[in-house]
C-alpha cells in the first residue's frame, strides 16, 4: 500500500511532546558565556556618545563592545547596515552595543549600565511622511527615502490606457497590508562555539547551508572547518533566514574570548528587531464592464521597508506581489510597480506568504469591489472572470510568469457546495433584516499563489547559492535507511513527509527510515525550507534518490536469487521473483550485501546503496483554492466573530493529509489574525507599542474558529510527484475572505472598505456613523 | 526578561511574612501567584530588593462560611475560587467572575488577594468586590487588624489602601444567594484583561454595578444604580453607566468607544441579572 496519501502521524511528535526536543537553548557545553544587546531607544538620533566603563567594572562581565571594536562593519545581506549602530540609530531597538558576561542575570544588569547619549533627529514613521517634500532622510547617502524603485513601464502603461478608455466603468481604491510580526514561539537563539579546528554554530535558523556560507565569508573561516547546526527550531514564518547582528557577533566574541558564547533573544526583543512583514499600501484603478469582466487594473505599490531592508528579500517581496496581481483571473492588461520606502521602523521582510497574501488581498477585494458595483453576486464574478481551464499553462500579461496548472472553478464549486451558498445568504438576508440578530456576512476568495521555490536561477536571485534541494539516501548494513536531505524543516513535519515518499520508493517500512536534516557537516549542500518549496523539491530529490538505490538493491537481490533484477517485486520489505513469495531475500540482507563486497555482483561496486540527487525543479507551482468565510458582527458593540471558515485547497498530490490540513489551518489562524487582531503599532515619535503578547494581539485556539476543509486535486507538470506545496496557502488565502465577509456584512451601511485589522472600535465607528447619519 | 537582583524570603506563616515586611518595609514586595509581578519584574518596571513569598501559606488559604459572609484566604488561588461549590451557591457572581480571569494557567497559581492588592482597575475580580461591598482585611506585623470596605480600598492606578507594613489577608463577601447576577466581560481575546468588563448585582430596584476598567480605579456605576432605585427601566439606566466615569485610552479603545461599552454592557447586565 503506497504512505503517500496516507494519514501518518508524525515522526516528530514524541520527542517535541515529551519534551525530548533540542533547542539551541537546550545546548549546553561547558564555560558558555551569554551575551546581551544594549538597544536604541530613539528611532531617529545620533549618538553622542556611549559609555561602556561602568558595564565593563561589573564583576562577571567578560567583553562590552561597539562597532568600532569590530574588524569588519558592514552587515551581510543589508541594506545600509553596520553589525552594531555606527554613529546613528535609525529604529527603537537597533543593537548599538553587545556585552558577554558569565550568565544571563550579569548580562542584562551590564546592559542597563551602559550609557548612551543620544541627539534626536526628525523621524518618519509612514511613507507618506517618507516621500513628503523636505522629508527627514533616513540614509542621507541616498538622498532620498526611496531606496529602490521598479516603475510602471511604458508599455503596459499604453497597453492600460487603452483598456481603460474603452472599459464601461471603472473604480479606485487603496488598501494597506498593514504591518504583523512572525511571533515564532522560540525567538532568534544562537550558541557559537570558535575553538581552535573549527567555529560550531547552532542556531534557530531556516537555512543552516545559507548560513554556514555567509558565516565563513564573513569571518574567513573556509567551510570545512565552519560548522552550522540548525537543531529543533520553533517556528521561523520567513524571519529566520535574514542575516541578524547576533549571528556574527555571537562567533566573533567566541573566538575573542576563547569561550562559548550564547544569545537567545527575549519576546520583547523580539518584536523589536526580528524582521516583520507586510506593510504595504496599494493604490488600486480597475476598469470593467457591466457584467463585471475585469478589462484592466493598475496598481501601484508602497513598500514600507523599515530602516534597513533585507536583501535582497525585502526587495523582492513587492515582486512577488506584483507577479501575482492578476489573482487567478484572466485580466487583459495590467501594469504594476512599486517604490520601497526606508522609514525609522524595524526591518521589514519576508513573512509567511512573503508578497503574495498582500497580492491575493489585492486581487479578492477588487473583485468584491466589481461584485457590489455591478451588483453581481461575488461567486458570479468570480467564475466570470476566472482564467479557463483548458488555458494552462498560463500566462500573465504583465511579467514572465507562467501559472502551471489549475481548476478554479471547480475549487469554487466544491466551496459553495461545502457552505451550501444558497442557504447561507437566505440566513444572511434574515440576520440581517432583524435588529435583534448579529449581522451576518459571506466572503470569498477564490486565491493562487506562487510556490515551490523554484526552478533555476528563482533563489540565486535571492541571495541563495541555488534553487534546487538535495537528499541523500545511504542503506545501513542492517537494512535500514538514513536520509540526509539539505531541507531544514522547522515545524513542518518533513521528516515524516519524505519518509513517506522514500518508503514508497524503496519498498521500506517507514519506521525502518529516519530522516536527517540540519547540520552542513552531515548533510548535502541544501538551500533551506522557506517558499512552501520542500514537499515539491526536496520530497522530489527524495524520491528520485530512492528509486536509484532501490534498482541497485533489485539488482543485489536478484544475484542472491539467482533471478532477473527485472522479475524482481519487493513486498513488505522482502525482495522475490514476482509472484513467487516461497523464496525472499530481506532488505537486511540486501543491506549487509550492499557493503559487503565478497557478496555483490561483479558488476556493482560497494557502497551502491547511496545516492544523492539534487532536484531541480522545471518551474514555479502555483497552488490555488477558494475559501468562504461567515462573519457575525455584534450590533452594539462592534465585535467580529468568525463564524464559519470554509477552505478548499488545490496544492496538487498531498503527500500526507495530516500535515497538510495543519499546514491550512496555521496558516489560516494566521490570515485570520492579520485581518481581525494583529498589527505592529508605533507612535509618532517612532516608539513601538506592541511589543509584548499583551499588546500585539496574536490569537489563541479560542479566539479562532474550527475548520471545515475540502481538497481539489491538480497536479503541477514540474515534479513527478505532482505537489506543488502547501506551506503558506492558509495565510495568503484567508485575510481577504474575511475582509469581504465583515464589508459583505456591512453593506447595508453604505461600507465599501475597511482598514485591517478590523478591531471592534472599528466597526463600532462604522455602525454608530451610520445610526447618527 | 531578566529581573534586576532581589533577595529572597519563604515566608511559612502570614505572622512570618508580616515580620519580614516590616524589617523591609517598602523595599520589598509579596510574591503569591506571581502573574501581575513577575512580568513587571521581568520587563524591569518594578525592582524591589526582596521579594516575600506568601504562595505556600497554608494559613492564607481557606474558604469558610462566616455567617452572613463567606470568608476567603487572600493566597487562595483562583481556580480555587471559582470551583468553590460555598461560592457557587451564596456568591455565585464571585465565583464566575473568577473563572473569567486570564486563563487555566493564572487560575492555577494567581490569587484573589494578589490580583485585589495589585489594584489593577483591569482586573475582574476588584469591581465584583466594589459592586457587592465585600470587606477586605488588612494586617501589620504589630497584629493590628483592620477591616477595609471594598469601595475604599482602592485609591488609584496600582495603589491601595494597604500600608507598607500591612498585608491584605482575607476578603470578606456578603452571601448573597437570591440576588440577580451578571458578569460581563468584553475583549478582543478570550485571555485578555477586560477593555470593559461589568459586575451587577440586583435585588429588586437595589443594585450593585462595578464598573471593570473604566478609570484608575473599579468604579461604581453609581448614576445607573441611583436611576434604577428612583424607578428607570433598566434600558433607562443603563445608559447613565459610563456617567462620571474617566477611561483610559489604549490600542483597544478610546474613551468614548469604552462608554459606550459600558452603556452596552450594563444594559445587557440588567437584563441577564433580571431573567
Amino acid at each position: 500500500m503506497s504512505m503517500v496519501g496516507t494519514r501518518v502521524i508524525r515522526k516528530e511528535d514524541p520527542n517535541l511532546i515529551t519534551g525530548r526536543g533540542l533547542f539551541t537553548d537546550d545546548v549546553s557545553i561547558m564555560g558558555t558565556t551569554i551575551m546581551a544587546f544594549v538597544r536604541s531607544t530613539e528611532a531617529h538620533a545620533d549618538i553622542v556618545s556611549v559609555d561602556l566603563a561602568e558595564a565593563r567594572a561589573l564583576p562577571g562581565v567578560l567583553v562590552v563592545i561597539t562597532v568600532d571594536d569590530l574588524e569588519t562593519q558592514e552587515l551581510p545581506g543589508a541594506f545600509m547596515r553596520t553589525v552594531l549602530a555606527k554613529d546613528r540609530v535609525r529604529f527603537v531597538g537597533e543593537p548599538i552595543a553587545v556585552v558577554v558576561a558569565e550568565d544571563r542575570y550579569i548580562a542584562a544588569d551590564a546592559v542597563e549600565l551602559v550609557q548612551v547619549t543620544y541627539r534626536p533627529l526628525p523621524l518618519v514613521i509612514t511613507p507618506v511622511e517618507a516621500l513628503a517634500v523636505g522629508a527627514p532622510l533616513v540614509q542621507e547617502a541616498l538622498g532620498t527615502n526611496v531606496c529602490f524603485e521598479v516603475p510602471w513601464p511604458q508599455e503596459q502603461i499604453d497597453q492600460v490606457d487603452r483598456a481603460f478608455e474603452a472599459a464601461p466603468r471603472q473604480a479606485s481604491t487603496t488598501f494597506h497590508s498593514q504591518r504583523v510580526h512572525p511571533v515564532p514561539m522560540e525567538p532568534s537563539a544562537i550558541l557559537a562555539d570558535w575553538g581552535p579546528d573549527k567555529l560550531t554554530v547552532w542556531a534557530s535558523t531556516q537555512m543552516p547551508h545559507g548560513l554556514r556560507n555567509c558565516l565563513s565569508s564573513f569571518l574567513g573561516v573556509p567551510q570545512h572547518q565552519c560548522r552550522v547546526i540548525q537543531p529543533d527550531v520553533g517556528g521561523g514564518f520567513g524571519a529566520k533566514v535574514q542575516q541578524y547582528p547576533e549571528l556574527f557577533l555571537a562567533p566573533i566574541l567566541s573566538k575573542r574570548l576563547g569561550r562559548p558564547v550564547k544569545y537567545v533573544q527575549t519576546r520583547t526583543e523580539c518584536f523589536a528587531i526580528m524582521c516583520s512583514g507586510r506593510d504595504q499600501h496599494h493604490e488600486i484603478d480597475v476598469a470593467f464592464d457591466d457584467d463585471g469582466h475585469i478589462l484592466g487594473l493598475r496598481s501601484l505599490i508602497h513598500a514600507d521597508l523599515g530602516a534597513y531592508p533585507d536583501l535582497p528579500n525585502s526587495f523582492g517581496m513587492p515582486t512577488l506581489t506584483n507577479w501575482m496581481s492578476s489573482g487567478c483571473y484572466k485580466i487583459p492588461a495590467i501594469v504594476a510597480g512599486y517604490k520601497c520606502v526606508l522609514t525609522n521602523k524595524t526591518p521589514q521582510s519576508a513573512y509567511r506568504g512573503a508578497g503574495r497574501p498582500e497580492a491575493s488581498f489585492l486581487a479578492e477585494r477588487v473583485v468584491d469591489l466589481i461584485a457590489d458595483e455591478t451588483g453581481i453576486d461575488p461567486a458570479e464574478v468570480r467564475l466570470r472572470n476566472f482564467i479557463p481551464t483548458d488555458e494552462f499553462p498560463y500566462k500573465v500579461p504583465h511579467a514572465e510568469v507562467y501559472y502551471d496548472s489549475g481548476n478554479y472553478p471547480l475549487s469554487l464549486h466544491e466551496a459553495l457546495r461545502l457552505c451550501d451558498y444558497e442557504n447561507l445568504k437566505v440566513e444572511r438576508d434574515r440576520r440581517n433584516a432583524d435588529a435583534s440578530e448579529k449581522l451576518m456576512g459571506i466572503g470569498f476568495s477564490t486565491w493562487v499563489e506562487i510556490a515551490a521555490f523554484g526552478p533555476r536561477g528563482a533563489l540565486e536571485g535571492f541571495g541563495h547559492i541555488g534553487s534546487y534541494e538535495s537528499a541523500q539516501v545511504k542503506i545501513q548494513p542492517d537494512g535500514t535507511a538514513i536520509i540526509a536531505t539539505g531541507a531544514s524543516p522547522h515545524g513542518q513535519g518533513t521528516h515524516t513527509t519524505l519518509a513517506m515518499i522514500a518508503a514508497d520508493e524503496l519498498h521500506m517500512s517507514i519506521d525502518n527510515i529516519t530522516v536527517r536534516s540540519g547540520d552542513t557537516d552531515t548533510t548535502p549542500q541544501g538551500v533551506g525550507t522557506m517558499g512552501s518549496r520542500t514537499a515539491a523539491i526536496a520530497g522530489e530529490a527524495t524520491k528520485q534518490a530512492s528509486i536509484k538505490v532501490f534498482q541497485n538493491a533489485c539488482k543485489i537481490a536478484a544475484h542472491m536469487l539467482e533471478a532477473n533484477p527485472d522479475d524482481l517485486e519487493c513486498v513488505d520489505g522482502l525482495f522475490q521473483v514476482k509472484g513467487v513469495p516461497s523464496k525472499t531475500i530481506p532488505w537486511s540482507q540486501v543491506g549487509w550485501a550492499g557493503l559487503s563486497p565478497t557478496l555483490l555482483p561483479d558488476d556493482i561496486p560497494a557502497g551502491c546503496l547511496e545516492s544523492t540527487v539534487f532536484a531541480e525543479p522545471t518551474g514555479f507551482t502555483y497552488p490555488a483554492g477558494a475559501y468562504v468565510c461567515v462573519v457575525g458582527i455584534d450590533r452594539d458593540t462592534g465585535h467580529v466573530e468568525v463564524e464559519k471558515f470554509y477552505s478548499v485547497d488545490d496544492c496538487g498530490t498531498v503527500i500526507n493529509p495530516l500535515l497538510a490540513e495543519g499546514q491550512v489551518q496555521g496558516g489560516i489562524i494566521q490570515g485570520i489574525a492579520q485581518a481581525l487582531f494583529e498589527e505592529m503599532v508605533w507612535d509618532s515619535a517612532g516608539q513601538p507599542l506592541t511589543t509584548t503578547l499583551m499588546d500585539y494581539l496574536a490569537p489563541a485556539a479560542s479566539d479562532v474558529p474550527s475548520i471545515i476543509d475540502g481538497r481539489t486535486n491538480t497536479p503541477t507538470p514540474h515534479n513527478s510527484l505532482g505537489a506543488k506545496g502547501i506551506g503558506e496557502s492558509g495565510t495568503i488565502g484567508s485575510t481577504p475572505a474575511v475582509v469581504n465577509a465583515v464589508v459583505n456584512a456591512l453593506a447595508q451601511y453604505g461600507v465599501k472598505n475597511i482598514a485591517m485589522p478590523i478591531s471592534p472600535q472599528r466597526v463600532w465607528r462604522i455602525l454608530n456613523q451610520a445610526q447618527g447619519a | 526578561m531578566i529581573p534586576p537582583k532581589f533577595d529572597y524570603v519563604k515566608a511559612r506563616s502570614a505572622d512570618e511574612a508580616l515580620a519580614a515586611l516590616a524589617e523591609h518595609g517598602e523595599d520589598a514586595k509579596l510574591l503569591a501567584g506571581g502573574h501581575s509581578l513577575i512580568p513587571l519584574l521581568k520587563l524591569r518596571l518594578s525592582s524591589p530588593s526582596v521579594l516575600i513569598d506568601i504562595g505556600e501559606i497554608a494559613d492564607l488559604s481557606y474558604i469558610n462560611d462566616g455567617g452572613t459572609h463567606i470568608a476567603i484566604g487572600a493566597a487562595t488561588t483562583h481556580r480555587t475560587v471559582a470551583h468553590s461549590e460555598l461560592l457557587r451557591a451564596q456568591v455565585p457572581l464571585l465565583a464566575h467572575a473568577t473563572g473569567q480571569v486570564g486563563d487555566p494557567q493564572v487560575r492555577n497559581r494567581g490569587t484573589i488577594g494578589g490580583s485585589i492588592a495589585h489594584g489593577d482597575p483591569a482586573s475582574d475580580q476588584p469591581a465584583v468586590l466594589v459592586a457587592i461591598d465585600a470587606v477586605l482585611v488588612a494586617r501589620s506585623a504589630t497584629g493590628s487588624q483592620r477591616e477595609i470596605p471594598a469601595g475604599e480600598f482602592f485609591r488609584s492606578f496600582l495603589e491601595t489602601a494597604l500600608a507598607p507594613d500591612e498585608m491584605l489577608v482575607e476578603i470578606r463577601v456578603p452571601k448573597i444567594p437570591g440576588a440577580g447576577w451578571s458578569f460581563q466581560k468584553f475583549n478582543r481575546r478570550a485571555q485578555d484583561w477586560a477593555i470593559v468588563g461589568v459586575a451587577a448585582v440586583l435585588d429588586g430596584t437595589s443594585a450593585g454595578i462595578g464598573l471593570v476598567n473604566m478609570g484608575g480605579t473599579p468604579v461604581r456605576a453609581k448614576a445607573t444604580e441611583e436611576a434604577l432605585a428612583g424607578g428607570a427601566s433598566p434600558a433607562e439606566a443603563a445608559a447613565h453607566a459610563a456617567d462620571g466615569t474617566d477611561p483610559p485610552s489604549d490600542l483597544n479603545a478610546d474613551p468614548d468607544y469604552r462608554c459606550h461599552l459600558a452603556r452596552v454592557l450594563v444594559g445587557r447586565a440588567l437584563h441577564e441579572a433580571r431573567s
